[in-house]
């Protein structure tokens, strides 16, 4: 990363007083931006095959592999990996799923497990020196916020029927002059509530990126050693507080998924 | 360039203002969570979990009024 910035800053003459500070925000940008690594345009759409997108490939398959040769012969008693990786799920089962949708919790397991590894694992990769975080990018985000809703219309449909889900919506026993109000309210919010989802895990993703970034650019901004000392004391403590973000992140994406599909399944309270 | 000057002003004070915002939210709901785990230290379970998506969902809003300064500040 770092040697990666000094080439930047020579390539682009960052010796000149003036360019300083505006070179700084150049090179943070440069690495929030994704970056095409191959063209296609199938039909008239752009799909090309971006950094970001690499990235998701690399996380996916590395899940893929991980999850079936560990839970290839599944034990009554894990060892190893498979062992950690119960620890985690098990704990998840008992945080994230139990105390919202009770006895229906292994039915939603599946996408709750998989959105949590898949977050977890793209926020870590983000944090290798040489790669790009995939959830800093808008547009992964708003799918993996999709996919949530699909998942929450989808259960609040099953569960409740068409019309009684989306009569539910609405908390029973409103005086009628106040419905115009809560109608259109009610279907603001059953959208707001996946924007932010994906929002938050683009903003902190990014945010953590760009302090790093910031700090890393006091020694460009001073031009001197001395102040390495305070950009490595808090460089270390920003990472590490990364990857703490990481994780929290991945949890309350995951928690939160959960909590909408008990709401829009136990629609009564 | 004044106008640029102004962009760059509004948003670092907004930036501020956002954070000041999510800081005082997440300060009352961490505030209370404590108080809870205080008084009725065998919920502190189903207290930290509830604590947990509370404060994101307040962060939330801090965030998306940081993004709109971050925006201001780079396409200014």
């Amino acid at each position: 990363m770092v040697s990666a910035l000094f080439n930047f800053v020579q390539d682009h003459g960052g010796g000149e007083e003036s360019h300083g500070e505006a070179l700084g925000a150049d090179f943070i940008m440069h690495h929030i931006n994704d970056h095409v690594l191959w063209e296609w345009h199938p039909f008239g759409f752009d799909l090309s095959i971006t950094k970001h997108v690499f990235m998701m490939w690399i996380a996916s398959a590395i899940l893929i592999l991980l999850f079936s040769t560990i839970f290839r012969k599944p034990k009554m008693i894990p060892s190893g990996l498979a062992n950690f990786f119960e620890f985690i799920i098990a704990y998840l089962q008992d945080e994230v799923m139990k105390p919202y949708l009770g006895k229906d919790s292994r039915k939603y397991a599946p996408y709750l497990l998989t959105a949590f590894f898949f977050v977890l694992l793209c926020n870590l990769l983000g944090l290798v020196p040489g790669s790009a975080t995939a959830t800093g990018d808008i547009s992964v985000t708003t799918g993996l916020a999709l996919l949530t809703f699909l998942m929450v219309q989808g259960a609040g449909i099953k569960k409740n029927g068409v019309v009684g889900y989306f009569k539910g919506l609405i908390p029973p026993g409103l005086p009628v002059f106040i419905l115009p109000i809560m109608i259109p309210v009610e279907f603001v919010g059953l959208f707001t509530k996946h924007i932010a989802l994906a929002i938050r895990l683009f903003a902190n993703m990014v945010a953590g990126h760009v302090v790093i970034f910031a700090l890393l650019m006091i020694i460009f901004t001073f031009k001197s050693w001395a102040v390495g000392g305070i950009t490595l004391a808090g460089l270390l403590f920003v990472s590490l507080l990364e990857i703490l973000i990481a994780l929290i992140q991945a949890y309350i994406f995951s928690i939160l998924s959960s909590v909408f599909i008990s709401m829009a399944v136990h629609q009564d309270h | 360039m004044e106008h640029l000057g102004l962009a760059y002003l509004a948003a670092g004070i907004g930036a501020g203002i956002a954070v000041i915002g999510g800081a005082f939210g997440v300060s009352k709901c961490a505030n209370a969570a404590m108080d809870g785990i205080a008084r009725q230290p065998e919920a502190a379970g189903d207290i930290r979990g509830a604590m947990i998506i509370t404060a994101a969902m307040i962060e939330g809003v801090a965030l998306l009024g940081l993004v709109i300064c971050f925006l201001l500040a780079v396409k200014a």
